[in-house]
């Protein structure tokens, strides 16, 4: 379980959340809706200990760990993913290189050649990592490092931008099966959270709730499916489901 | 070790294994050793090709001594002087018209007498349609503390040719090494260079000089070096482009870990219709330390095409961060990055051959705790 509580963050000296508070159960996946500049990306990158985003106040636990004091690496060892958005190239350390050193870590064993052909992979495993990646392979590629790494609580940032509709298909049923969705309600283990503009990836994760940011604050808290389409007729500016309920 | 073919003793196994020079030839199509001053081991088993020690060569045929000295000048420096006036020895070999060796020939240089001062002088002709991978290992004994190695190799690469000559160096703290080689490339003909060199040296120069004078004629010159505190590495690679459709390439990656190198590439189009390019990256490891890339371009024609890309610096922050988030602590994610940046995959090797060099830079690379 994922618990944020009166979480301020500022990076380079400017106030990005204000006061963020948020729980994620195992099992749930909770999706995060926002303008540009609302702070959805800074909140996955503070979670996942990105040192310029400094926390001013308050605190993030996961499994009653509280994560403020711990570095990149050890809050990935607790089970935690990523999913970026423009992740960085890395002249000279192929695919299959990274691969295999997050294989070493996480102690799981996919076979390289038969992953990159599932995830249509097979022409880049062999090429420096995110050089010269179509958007939709950047995303095949993300995804595959993540099934090597395995994390149960898996944080998304716009999986779907960048990808055209037949191959939104095929990665989301991958995110789908990353997340554990599949199975029964109440057998899942793993959850996410993720930042999405066009609602595509709800039809595949079939998700637990929905939030909107405005402002580096978390305005509500609403069925996914019914707050995406709110906001597609009605933009971030008010919300008359909060008025309802 | 499977029947040593090549003597040596017992200390000296683990400096030549590094190297990638194998006792027992094993995928090999010969070997040519020299300890010291003298040549310690002389076999060829490939067919069509002839190896000689450079002394034998020139008695048995003395119109070699026309190719002697013609490519590089015995008056360029003191060095290229003292190996002129005192060869000790080196290597000859002859690639026939259309012979094309499978397996790669190994020659090692190695210095194990304190104080050494070897010189060199090699001579290599491939004659047309021909090809040959030339591994050159040179290292010094782990227990050698001082020594000079001076190599002057001079090679010709008839039409439709490609020679392909690595060479690994492992010296030591106190080793001067100034090899000085030239390349004369004839129509079709290929010329790939690969150096690597991962640790200490006291000063390790060269700047060899292809000459592309054939139609269509191509020089690689591919480099891969790190330099520990208190060595410098000086090296460049020139190519002179001196007949239409002729092709240079450049690559060379530097990681200085508070040690210094100097990174020179000069392309040169004497003729138009042509294309060179220069790649030169470099990380710096650590405060104290030099890099420095000097990339020089040159030609009078207007109808030629040649660019350089050079970028210095740390290494990224973004990709450390990047890959400890999939549980990579950082120090290793650090490792990881430098390794790759060491691409054995620039140097073009046949996959066998590939793997093997990866592993020898790794031997290298864990040496120096990368």
């Amino acid at each position: 379980m994922l618990e944020i509580k009166d979480l301020y963050v500022s990076i380079y000296g400017t106030e990005v959340l204000k006061g963020i508070n948020l729980t994620i159960p195992d099992g749930e996946t909770h999706i995060l809706f926002g303008p540009n500049g609302s702070g959805k990306t800074s909140l996955l990158m503070t979670l996942m200990g990105y040192p310029q985003y400094k926390i001013t106040q308050g605190e993030i636990k996961y499994n009653g760990v509280l994560l403020n004091p711990l570095a990149i690496n050890e809050r990935a060892a607790l089970g935690i993913g990523v999913f970026f958005q423009r992740p960085p190239i890395i002249k000279g350390m192929k695919l299959k290189d990274v691969l295999t050193e997050i294989m070493k870590k996480s102690g799981v064993d996919i076979n390289i050649e038969k992953g990159a052909e599932a995830l249509k992979l097979n022409g880049l495993i062999g090429r420096d990592i995110n050089s010269g990646f179509s958007g939709g392979e950047i995303k095949r590629s993300e995804l595959m490092q993540l099934f090597a790494q395995n994390p149960h609580f898996v944080m998304l940032d716009e999986p779907e931008s960048g990808v055209d509709l037949e191959n939104m298909v095929m990665l989301g049923g991958k995110i789908r099966m990353l997340l554990g969705r599949g199975i029964k309600k109440e057998e899942r283990k793993k959850s996410a959270l993720i930042i999405t503009h066009t609602g595509y990836v709800l039809d595949y994760v079939d998700a637990d709730a929905g939030y909107t940011l405005l402002n580096g604050k978390i305005q509500c808290k609403h069925d996914a499916m019914l707050l995406f389409k709110h906001i597609q007729k009605h933009g971030f500016t008010e919300c008359e489901l909060c008025r309802e309920t | 070790m499977q029947g040593d073919v090549i003597k040596i003793e017992e200390k000296d196994r683990q400096k030549m294994d590094d190297i990638g020079f194998n006792t027992d030839e094993a995928g090999r199509s010969g070997s040519f050793l020299m300890e010291n001053d003298k040549v310690h081991h002389v076999s060829m088993k490939q067919e069509g090709v002839e190896m000689l020690s450079i002394k034998d060569a020139l008695v048995k045929y003395p119109e070699l001594n026309e190719r002697m000295w013609k490519l590089v000048d015995k008056d360029k420096d003191e060095y290229t002087k003292d190996a002129y006036e005192d060869t000790q020895s080196g290597y000859f070999i002859r690639v026939k018209s259309g012979v094309k060796a499978f397996f790669p020939f190994q020659a090692c240089f190695f210095l194990k007498k304190d104080k050494i001062k070897q010189k060199v002088h090699n001579l290599i002709i491939l004659e047309d349609n021909a090809e040959i991978h030339i591994m050159n290992g040179c290292a010094a004994a782990s227990y050698l503390a001082e020594g000079s190695h001076i190599g002057i190799t001079e090679m010709y690469v008839g039409k439709n040719s490609k020679l392909m000559y690595t060479m690994i160096h492992d010296w030591a703290k106190d080793v001067t090494v100034r090899p000085r080689s030239a390349i004369k490339v004839e129509e079709g003909g290929t010329y790939i260079s690969n150096y690597i060199a991962l640790r200490d040296t006291k000063i390790t120069q060269m700047y060899p000089a292809a000459y592309l004078d054939g139609k269509g004629a191509v020089a690689k010159f591919n480099t891969l070096v790190m330099a520990p505190e208190g060595s410098v590495y000086d090296l460049g690679s020139r190519v002179f482009l001196n007949a239409p459709e002729t092709r240079a390439e450049i690559t060379s990656r530097s990681v200085s870990k508070g040690g210094a190198v100097i990174a020179r590439g000069h392309l040169k189009a004497n003729s138009p219709g042509v294309f060179a390019h220069l790649e030169c990256d470099g990380l710096m490891l650590t405060d104290g330390g030099v890099i420095s890339a000097i990339p020089e371009l040159e030609t009078k024609y207007a109808d030629v095409n040649m660019s350089h890309e050079a970028a210095i610096g740390k290494v990224d922050e973004e990709q450390i961060l990047y890959l400890m988030s999939r549980g990579i602590p950082k120090n290793e994610a650090v490792s990881a990055i430098v390794s790759g940046f060491m691409d054995v995959k620039l140097l073009g090797l046949p996959p066998a051959l590939e793997e093997e060099i990866k592993k020898h830079l790794k031997v290298l690379e864990e040496s120096e705790g990368i």
